[in-house]
């Protein structure tokens, strides 16, 4: 019996700022961070979005896909790394705004930018093991960078949302995979605003290693090479660094690019490859196979092997598309307004 | 029933007062009411105050009030219905005295709005609203009322410039009452260069953040000559009604179908035609409100009051004199004082006692209080005697 | 806020929860224990849909205190389908663009979350709709 995505969905806030402008606000060199990280803008959630809200329309979308009510729902797993209470869970908000409440599980997942891969592999082990009919898996983060860090340039606002199911099944997962060790090259303690990293340390040693661990692992277990996939997705802390584990792992630009969004979006952490994912499935054929590696820090990498299947194409334009959301309806805000958003000035 | 007179009633100043407290501004112009018909006690208390409470922190005015008047063991009655809170303490009194339970009783509104800053009184002002499903989202009453501007001049082709002839005249007419907030003249550059609250009503569209009281006694008619100095004015009728809470709930936004009921229950009462109303006092929250209450209570058609202050026919010297006292706009507007206010200039009208601002030969006038944005009217009609 | 207060509303501001009387067909958001139209006393649930368009509209310039830092606003009444009209905030939206008939659609937002200790409030506010 496959198992697999039965619907997906996404969801993109609508602000939007270019690097120019925090750049600019940190004397900062934007041609330099533009070229180095492959990153033109990112999305800023309004004030009035959080992992929660974001979740909630991701889902949304991906039940109108389904075709199945939120009552059906037998597992709610949120991860993120910014969910909006420190003690009380996301999920029982986005689990009772879909109506999937009381007969339900439900799970916040943390693993910095894994926590939405780690929450689909959980939701499509249960549904395999037939503990669940149908598993909600969703990734979403409203990520802060401090201020005048790095980071600030990348991290952004996204979500999206799989259901995993055996009827329907409109992606099949061939295998999942998961690679990890204890690497802190990233981390946030309680009560700290801003996360810290180890600089360049979160290249060679934790994204790289991880990532290209994960993928040339599942390859072996599943007997593929490279070039049998139509697209590959890669976690997306940047512009940069995916390209960069791909073209190393042998793919090419026409495999990574449908499903590379971080360029316009930023790296939107637990969102950053489930929505590259859905930007993949929002264009994807009949019987292409994907690749899906995600990485978080910590350090950890899920890979997926995907098909897709006839049922995709019945389901894809029953809610608004990835691309549509990144590229349309933007709103363009100064560093001031940004501020203001992210809850940078201090009133009190 | 029989019938009721008022024979006294107290107005003080009105505004920003700062040395006064909530208790200072009721006995303040309780004493006034007193005074002016020359009495020293009454038998019962009711008392007009929307959220006393959450302005200054105290409840349970009514027993305070009576103490700080020097009446401890008065009944006293704390009515609330939001900004209609006065007009109904005065309905209250009158059905006491009409009844025949009480004699003498003095009906009071107080509001002391400026123990809290500006923020907090439009959060307080906007519990008045429907608090899940309005107030809830971020409405304010200026919000509300904006909404149903909004809707009048879509519908109707009503103007900014109309909407600020309304302020203008009630300006005008408040020019002349000592007790006014704002006694002062404005033009129509002041309206429209005036900040914006909710689009498209500016700040002078809106009544003001207000501390007053006023303060008026009731007896029954046979007895106003006996009991009072001053020529008593005879309660023609009363009525009261209600609506949806939530704006959004009314077939129409624009039409205070509260208020349109309480004027048809006054009017029964009353046992005359609007024909025989000389002017009126009505509840000018914002500007919008002026134009829809007066539709609503059947002085002119759907759609056409919105030129009606433009073209001077509110004005004191026009055919429907409205608000002569200022109204809530220059007035002001210390929400649960107003409804008994409107009575207070109802009297000095009919007994011919209103100054530069005496409507010429008035018999008849009646007054409408609203709550909310109409989910509660009062309207009063009285006449000189 | 209390959070009893918050939760007790969520069928609503989470699911858009009205209920039909079983007596005369009319709608009710928020649900009511007797008919407003017919006094009828047996309803059934039903979800209103997430999308409509705007009666009326405003934008408020001086908030109340929990909405302070978010002003200016679009507040606007909105009707999801025949007779059923809601009270919400329309956002994303370039404040001057907003006009009556406009097509809107509703998303899950937070509501009310400036209180640092307080629980977060969620519900519905209207975003444009149709050109997305």
């Amino acid at each position: 019996m496959a198992v697999g995505i039965i619907g997906y969905g996404t969801y993109i806030p609508r602000y939007r700022i270019r690097v120019e402008e925090i750049a600019k606000v940190w004397g900062m060199d934007a041609e330099n961070y533009k070229r180095g990280l492959m990153l033109r803008q990112k999305s800023v959630p309004a004030p009035d979005q959080d992992v929660i809200t974001m979740s909630v329309e991701a889902a949304r979308k991906a039940l109108r896909r389904a075709g199945i009510d939120g009552s059906e729902i037998g597992s709610v797993y949120i991860g993120s790394e910014s969910h909006p209470y420190a003690v009380k869970p996301s999920g029982t908000v986005v689990a009772e705004a879909l109506g999937a409440t009381p007969e339900v599980h439900c799970a916040d997942f943390e693993f910095a930018c894994k926590a939405g891969t780690e929450a689909m592999f959980v939701g499509y082990s249960e549904v395999k093991a037939g503990t669940v009919r149908y598993a909600l898996a969703i990734g979403a983060d409203t990520s802060q960078g401090a201020p005048g860090d790095a980071l600030e340039f990348s991290a952004a606002a996204g979500a999206a949302a799989y259901l995993f199911g055996a009827e329907g099944v409109a992606v099949e997962v061939l295998q999942a995979y998961s690679f990890m060790t204890d690497t802190p090259d990233f981390w946030r303690r309680e009560h700290q605003h801003y996360p810290r990293h180890g600089g360049r340390f979160t290249g060679a040693p934790a994204y790289f290693r991880h990532a290209t661990g994960a993928a040339l692992r599942i390859l072996e277990m599943t007997g593929k090479r490279p070039e049998d996939f139509r697209y590959v997705v890669f976690h997306q802390p940047n512009g940069k660094f995916p390209v960069t584990v791909a073209e190393r792992l042998g793919f090419t630009r026409e495999q990574y690019e449908t499903g590379l969004l971080a360029p316009t979006l930023g790296n939107t952490y637990s969102g950053a490859s489930p929505m590259g994912l859905a930007a993949i499935l929002d264009e994807a054929g009949v019987g292409d196979l994907i690749l899906m590696v995600s990485f978080g820090s910590g350090a950890g990498s899920d890979a997926f092997v995907l098909r897709t299947t006839e049922r995709l194409l019945e389901i894809r334009d029953k809610a608004k598309r990835t691309r549509d959301q990144l590229d349309k309806n933007q709103r363009y805000i100064d560093y001031a307004t940004y501020a203001k958003f992210r809850g940078k000035i201090r009133k009190r | 029933m029989r019938d009721v007179a008022v024979i006294g009633v107290g107005m003080i100043k009105w505004g920003e007062r700062w040395e006064s407290s909530l208790r200072d501004l009721f006995v303040e112009a309780a004493l006034a009411a007193l005074d002016d018909c020359g009495l020293d006690r009454v038998d019962a208390l009711y008392v007009g105050s929307m959220s006393p409470g959450l302005f200054t922190g105290q409840e349970h005015i009514g027993a305070l009030f009576a103490d700080y008047l020097g009446l401890a063991h008065l009944p006293a009655t704390r009515v609330e219905s939001a900004c209609a809170s006065g007009g109904l303490a005065f309905r209250q009194a009158f059905l006491e005295v009409s009844s025949g339970l009480s004699e003498i009783v003095l009906a009071a509104g107080v509001e002391k709005m400026t123990d809290v800053d500006g923020a907090e009184a439009t959060y307080v002002l906007s519990t008045a609203a429907d608090q899940e499903y309005e107030s809830f989202h971020g409405i304010t009453f200026p919000g509300l009322y904006a909404l149903i501007a909004r809707d009048y001049m879509h519908r109707y082709g009503l103007t900014r410039e109309q909407l600020a002839a309304v302020a203008i005249k009630n300006h005008a007419h408040g020019s002349h009452n000592p007790f006014a907030q704002f006694p002062r003249k404005i033009d129509l550059e002041t309206v429209l260069n005036s900040p914006m609250v909710a689009d498209p009503l500016r700040l002078m569209d809106c009544s003001p953040i207000t501390d007053g009281a006023a303060a008026v006694v009731l007896c029954p008619l046979e007895r106003a000559r006996e009991l009072g100095k001053k020529k008593p004015v005879k309660v023609l009728g009363s009525g009261q009604a209600s609506d949806t809470m939530a704006l959004h709930h009314r077939e129409d936004f624009c039409y205070f179908r509260s208020t349109a009921e309480a004027a048809k229950r006054a009017f029964e009462m009353a046992k005359i035609e609007r024909e025989r109303v000389d002017f009126l006092e009505v509840h000018d929250c914002f500007t919008i409100a002026e134009i829809c209450v007066l539709e609503s209570l059947g002085f002119f058609e759907r759609g056409k009051a919105g030129s009606a202050a433009q073209e001077g026919i509110t004005a004191l010297d026009g055919k429907l004199p409205v608000n002569p006292s200022g109204g809530l706009k220059s007035k002001g507007h210390p929400v649960g004082a107003t409804g008994v206010a409107q009575i207070v200039e109802l009297v000095h009208q009919l007994r011919g006692e209103a100054g530069e601002r005496q409507v010429k030969g008035a018999k008849v006038g009646l007054a409408q209080n609203m709550g909310g944005t109409g989910a509660s009217s009062v309207v009063h009609i009285l006449e000189g005697c | 806020m209390f959070s009893a207060k918050i939760w007790r509303e969520s069928p609503q501001r989470y699911r858009l929860e009205a209920a039909k009387c079983l007596g005369c067909g009319k709608v009710f958001f928020p649900p009511r224990l007797v008919c407003l139209g017919c006094r009828g006393r047996e309803f059934e649930k039903r979800f209103l849909p997430w999308r409509g368009r705007v009666l009326t509209f405003t934008v408020i310039h001086t908030a109340p205190t929990p909405f302070v830092d978010m002003a200016p606003y679009c507040i606007a009444i909105v009707e999801v389908e025949e007779g059923v009209r809601l009270t919400c905030q329309l956002v994303d939206v370039d404040l001057e663009a907003v006009e009556i008939g406009m097509e809107v659609e509703l998303e899950f937002r937070r509501i009310q979350s400036n209180q640092s200790d307080g629980v977060l409030c969620y519900g519905y506010k209207a975003v444009p709709g149709g050109g997305e």
